[in-house]
């Protein structure tokens, strides 16, 4: 396999600007990444400040209602909300390492902000977080929290105002200032090295589950369901499991119907194409001109995906499908009624999967749902959107 | 021999390369504008290729894609963009694109499509050597020069590298970051016409940043072959934008002011 490519997936479709930074960047990785010292630090604020493991829940109320035994990683209840501090705090430490004294980050949800702004605060590093001014009105309590946490953050008024713009505008930020920056990218998606890293960051889902779920069954789970943005809480899942016999569904954002055009589905409705830097698959026109996206979830706003769930669903090792907002907004109710856990709209997408497989499995299918981010970021929307409807 | 190479070999003076984006504000007045720009003394005309996300480019710049692509810009739209300006003009044109856009038509028939038009060189903006052995390998066929970017950033090592997959001539950026005018210019970019002569035979032509007709004195000082200026001529389109008479003058008496500083 060449470098830093998933299959013809990947690599570092970058101007020559940032082709220094990538390759400190790289070098960096590499060398910290395997010493004792770095892999001791990241552990100790993994279990100490982020709250590791976090733990399996078996949900006895969806399981007798659905039919299967459901369980769920818990990853809302990670130190701010979700599975992003896992990268940040990797790539926080990785970036003090390298001298670094300012991380720049992309948001969409806000999620990936406020991870980085802790991680900055806890590790004495200045955070500018860019965040597309649409996602600024829909998630705007965590726009409060990356700022109460010392984060500056930086309204982004280019092109479609959402997630993809602001990692368009952390990306020109960095070639001008890779001297003192570190561009903290929130998911597996850019160029190399930031997919395989932020995947490795990750896999500790993927690795506290195949043991908690060991212990809990005494065997391997059936199927694991996460929801896909970007992909990086789906990869952190299912990386583990790659070489097992175990079903893998990767849920992306159906919008308002695949059909309508009005969605961020890019495995299951995109085609191969470059963007931020890699090769993946995008929606785009004929021309390939980038599609403007939908979804009821921020984090999921995006037209791309990671290259390695590329490589994934050409293989066929991953199904990827979609979901519309109607049933991400029923899911998000189901979990809450049911188990009295909120989730995050991103992460109700894999719930709303997860209630689909009911009566099309028998009653000892082992079902493990990656639940991202807890919800009360979306609360507020949601309530809004009751409330006009 | 290309138009690129020709052009470099029998000058006798350093080179003024103009840029706008096609299709900017619309179809018919991106081609009045090019036309304007070639005829106020440009030698090289260097199109920017419409695209939703250009990272490399500052607001200036980013605007224009923007405006370009409401103005309804295809890649069909481009090359006939490129067409109609050769009915006119010999001049060398060199297209800045984005990758995404040479990948969707797939690259060999975006090539094939390009030498047709009579585009001489490719500046994929996005696409660093180690990434474009498939590229070269069309623009080889279709005899079109490959342009490339080296920045202060760029190291001995890798400027010697990147030069030898190069022809036309190289990009030299005043500056590490996006396109935009400043106002001063960087003191880096002496340096990096030093290091770069040191590395490649290719004509060095220096653009980002470059906004006034001392910016161009100045380069030329350096003993570059060519100067770049590209927000400050697309900052006259915005400027102008109810009244494309006025923003045609307005580019012509620019570009003249450069052309000017640059010499004889
Ligand atoms: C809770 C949650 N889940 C999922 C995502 C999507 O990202 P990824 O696909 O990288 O996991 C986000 C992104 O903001 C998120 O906040």
């Amino acid at each position: 396999m060449r470098k830093g490519k998933f299959g013809k997936f990947g690599g570092q479709f970058v101007p020559e600007g940032l082709m220094g930074p990538l390759m400190e960047l790289e070098e960096a990785y590499r060398c910290l990444s395997v010493q004792e010292v770095f892999r001791n630090d990241l552990s100790a604020y993994l279990s100490s400040y982020a709250g590791r493991e976090t733990p399996l829940t078996f949900c006895a109320n969806v399981s007798r209602d659905l039919g299967f035994r459901l369980y769920l990683k818990r990853e809302d209840l990670v130190h701010g909300g979700s599975h992003k501090l896992n990268n940040t705090l990797g790539q926080a430490l990785l970036a003090r390492h390298m001298g670094k004294t300012r991380l720049i980050a992309e948001t969409g949800a806000g999620q990936h902000g406020v991870a980085t702004a802790i991680a900055g605060a806890v590790l004495g590093l200045s955070v500018d977080v860019y965040m597309g001014e649409v996602d600024i009105v829909r998630q705007r309590l965590n726009v409060f929290r990356m700022e109460l946490m010392g984060a500056r953050v930086i309204p982004v008024r280019s092109g479609t105002r959402t997630l993809k713009d602001a990692i368009n505008e952390a990306l020109r930020d960095w070639v001008a200032r890779s001297a003192d920056t570190h561009y903290l990218i929130g998911s597996v998606v850019g160029p190399h090295p930031f997919p395989l890293m932020v995947r490795e960051f990750q896999s500790v889902i993927g690795r506290e589950t195949r043991w908690q779920v060991q212990e809990a069954e005494g065997r391997l789970p059936d199927t694991l369901i996460a929801c896909v943005g970007g992909g990086s809480n789906a990869i952190g899942l299912f990386h583990e499991f790659l070489q097992d016999e175990v079903r893998l569904i990767g849920v992306e954002a159906g919008g308002k119907g695949i059909g309508t055009g009005d969605h961020g589905a890019s495995c299951c409705a995109g085609s191969p194409g470059v963007l931020h830097g890699a090769l993946s698959y995008l929606l785009q026109d004929s021309d390939g001109q980038i599609c403007p996206t939908h979804s009821i979830a921020a984090g999921l706003d995006y037209p791309g995906v990671g290259p390695e769930h590329s490589m994934l669903h050409d293989m066929e090792r991953v199904e990827y499908v979609p979901v519309t907002d109607d049933e991400v907004l029923r899911a998000f109710s189901y979990l809450s009624k049911k188990e009295g856990i909120i989730p995050a709209l991103e992460s109700a997408h894999a719930i709303a999967q997860a209630m689909k497989m009911a009566g099309t499995v028998p009653r000892d299918h082992v079902v493990v749902v990656n639940l991202s981010g807890r919800g009360d970021k979306d609360v507020a929307q949601v309530a809004g959107m009751e409330g006009g409807a | 021999m290309t138009r690129l190479s020709d052009l470099f070999r029998t000058i006798g003076r350093p080179v003024l390369i103009g840029f706008t984006v096609a299709g900017d504000p619309d179809y018919e007045s991106g081609i009045g504008i090019a036309k304007t720009i070639i005829g106020a003394g440009a030698d090289i005309l260097e199109l920017g290729v419409p695209f939703t996300d250009p990272v490399a480019d500052g607001p200036v710049i980013q605007k224009a894609h923007g405006r370009a692509l409401s103005g309804g810009a295809t890649t069909d739209r481009l090359f006939s963009t490129v067409r109609e300006i050769r009915k006119s003009s010999d001049v060398p044109i060199v297209l800045l694109v984005y990758y995404n856009i040479i990948y969707r038509r797939g690259v060999g028939e975006f090539c094939r499509e390009a030498a047709a038009a009579g585009i001489d060189g490719i500046l994929a903006v996005d696409l660093p050597p180690e990434e474009s052995e498939e590229m070269e390998r069309h623009l080889g066929q279709h005899c079109i020069d490959r342009i490339s970017i080296v920045t202060p950033g760029t190291s001995d090592e890798r400027m010697k590298m990147i030069a030898g997959h190069t022809s036309g001539f190289l990009y030299l950026t005043t500056l590490l970051g996006v396109t935009g005018a400043r106002e001063r210019l960087a003191k880096e970019s002496r340096e990096l016409v030093r290091r770069a002569g040191k590395h490649s035979d290719l004509p060095l032509c220096v653009g980002f940043g470059i906004s006034r007709p001392e910016h161009v004195r100045e380069i030329v000082s350096t003993g570059a072959q060519g100067v770049i200026v590209g927000s400050a001529i697309v900052s006259r389109i915005e400027g102008h934008l109810d009244n494309v008479a006025a923003m045609n003058e307005d580019i012509r008496e620019y570009v003249k002011t450069l052309r000017d500083a640059i010499g004889n």
